[in-house]
C-alpha cells in the first residue's frame, strides 16, 4: 500500500528542527530519520502522521564523535557505521558484533541507530546495548535540553520518555576500559528478522574472578533491561561454564516475558537461559 | 505542504526533473514518472529487497525512502549496468549461472551485490550469502544466485 498525505518539512538545523517540533509534534507530527520502520508502518497505514520532519538534512546529526571516555551517536547515525572499526575498544567491539544481527546491509544503510532506541521496538538490539552499558538519551525541545538514562528513557512497548515536542539529538555510550570483555547473542527465526530474544553481557577479569558484570536482556520483555540476579551470579566469580549457567538461569528466572501467538513465557525464558550463556561463553 | 515538490533525481547520471507528492516512494517515483521500469516494486514494505537501488553507492530499498528525499543525490539502478553492448560481469555471471528464473528479483539482486562488491570485493562465502540473505527469491533460485555472485566477484576482481 501507499503511504497517506503528510505535510513535508526539512530543516537543516536543529533549532529549526525543534522550532518545527513544537509547532507540528503536537499536531500528529513525526520526526523522519532513517525511516525503515516508520515508512513500512505508514505504507501499512498504521501510522498516518499528518506532519513529517525529516532530519536527514542537518550535517551536525551525522556525527559519530568519540570525547575521552563518552562515545556520541548522532540521531543520524546509520546502523552501518558500526560495521567498520569506528568506534575503538571493546565498545567498538560489541557494536559491531551487535550490527550485523540488525535487519540486512540495505536496511542498516538508512536505519539509525537513535530511530531504534526512539521506537523502542522490544526487540531492538541498540536498546538493549543502551540498557546494558547504562546510555544516555539526550532530548531537546524549545524549552531546553534533558539528558535521560537508558533506564529512564525505555517506558515499554515502542514507550519512551520522548514528548510530542522533543528531538532525540544523541545517544551517548561510555567507552568501556581496555581488557573488558563484550558478548552478544540473540536468537530469531529468520536471518535478519525481529529477535525473540537477546543478551548482550560485558564484564572485567580481576584477580582471575569477573568485576563489573553486565547482564542485559531484550526482545524477551517489554523494554530492554539489566537484570541485576544474573550480575550477581557472576560478580566475585571466576568465568566457567558453571557459572554461566547459574546466571543464566537466574536471568530466566527474573524476567518477565511476553508472550504471543509462536512463543510462550515458557520458551522465551528457556531462550534467555540460553543465550545468556552464549552470550557470556562468547564474551571476548 | 502536502503539495507537490519540485525535485531532481539523478538516475544512471540522466536528470529527471520531476513535480511529486511528498508520500510518493522513491521506487514509484523512478518508475511512474521517469520511466525506468527496471526497478521492481515486491512488497512496498522493506521485505523483498526488489527494489533495492544505490544511492551515492548504497544499496537502499528504494520502498522505504521518500522521493523528495533522493532529491539531488545519485542514484543508480539496473538501467545503469550494462556498458553500450557489454552486460555487467554481474549480469554476465547470472545468464551463465541460471540465476534467474522469472525474473522479477533479479533488479534488487543485482543491484544488492553490485553495491556491497564495489565496496568491498572480498566478501568471503560466508559474508556473500549474509548479504543476500537481504533478498527475497520466490522461485527460491537462491543457490545458483550465490554462485553467480561468488563467481562475478571473482571476474570482478579480474
Amino acid at each position: 500500500m501507499k503511504p497517506a498525505p503528510f505535510a513535508y518539512h526539512a530543516p537543516t538545523s536543529i533549532d529549526e528542527a525543534v522550532g518545527l517540533l513544537a509547532t507540528w509534534g503536537p499536531q500528529d507530527g513525526r520526526v523522519l530519520a532513517g525511516g525503515q520502520s516508520l515508512i513500512p508502518t505508514m505504507a501499512f497505514r498504521v501510522a498516518r502522521p499528518a506532519h513529517l520532519i525529516d532530519i536527514n538534512g542537518i550535517a551536525e546529526l551525522a556525527q559519530l564523535r568519540v570525547d575521552g571516555s563518552v562515545l556520541t551517536i548522532g540521531a543520524c547515525v546509520r546502523h552501518a557505521a558500526f560495521e567498520s572499526n569506528t568506534v575503538p575498544g571493546p565498545t567498538g567491539a560489541l557494536l559491531r558484533n551487535v550490527v550485523r544481527h540488525i535487519a540486512h546491509y540495505p536496511i542498516r544503510t538508512r536505519g539509525t541507530f537513535c530511530g531504534s532506541i526512539a521506537h523502542a521496538d522490544p526487540a531492538s538490539e541498540w536498546c538493549c546495548v543502551m540498557a546494558a552499558l547504562d546510555g544516555v538519551a539526550v532530548l531537546r525541545s524549545r524549552r531546553g535540553e534533558r539528558v535521560l538514562r537508558a533506564e529512564d528513557f525505555f517506558q515499554g512497548v515502542m514507550t519512551t520518555a520522548l514528548e510530542e515536542d522533543e528531538l532525540l539529538v544523541a545517544a551517548k555510550l561510555p567507552l568501556l576500559a581496555a581488557g573488558t570483555r563484550t558478548g552478544f547473542a540473540e536468537f530469531s527465526r529468520r536471518k535478519g528478522d525481529f529477535a525473540i530474544a537477546m543478551a548482550a553481557v560485558c564484564y572485567r577479569v580481576e584477580q582471575r574472578v569477573m568485576a563489573e558484570p553486565r547482564v542485559a536482556i531484550g526482545g524477551a520483555e517489554a523494554r530492554a533491561r539489566r537484570v541485576p540476579e544474573a550480575e550477581r551470579a557472576l560478580s566475585g566469580r571466576a568465568p566457567d561454564a558453571n557459572v554461566f549457567a547459574t546466571a543464566g538461569a537466574a536471568a530466566a528466572a527474573a524476567i518477565d516475558p511476553l508472550e504471543d501467538i509462536n512463543n510462550t513465557t515458557a520458551y522465551r525464558r528457556s531462550l534467555v537461559r540460553t543465550l545468556v550463556e552464549r552470550a557470556l561463553e562468547g564474551a571476548r | 505542504m502536502t503539495e507537490r515538490r519540485a525535485i531532481t533525481l539523478s538516475i544512471n547520471g540522466t536528470q529527471y526533473n520531476v513535480t511529486v507528492e511528498p508520500r510518493r516512494t522513491l521506487v514509484d517515483v523512478i518508475r511512474d514518472d521517469c520511466g525506468q521500469t527496471g526497478t521492481h516494486i515486491g512488497c512496498e514494505h522493506g521485505v523483498c529487497g526488489a527494489c533495492t537501488v544505490l544511492i551515492d553507492g548504497e544499496p537502499v530499498r528504494a520502498c522505504l525512502m521518500f522521493a523528495v528525499q533522493a532529491d539531488g543525490r545519485s542514484i543508480r539502478t539496473v538501467e545503469g549496468l550494462q556498458q553500450g553492448d557489454k552486460l555487467h560481469p554481474l549480469q554476465q555471471a547470472f545468464m551463465r549461472h541460471h540465476a534467474l528464473q522469472c525474473g522479477f528479483c533479479t533488479p534488487g539482486f543485482l543491484m544488492l551485490a553490485v553495491g556491497a562488491l564495489e565496496k568491498r570485493p572480498d566478501l568471503d562465502d560466508e559474508e556473500l550469502v549474509d548479504l543476500l540473505s537481504a533478498n527475497l527469491c520466490r522461485c527460491t533460485g537462491y543457490e545458483n544466485i550465490i554462485k553467480a555472485v561468488r563467481a562475478a566477484a571473482a571476474d570482478m576482481k579480474a
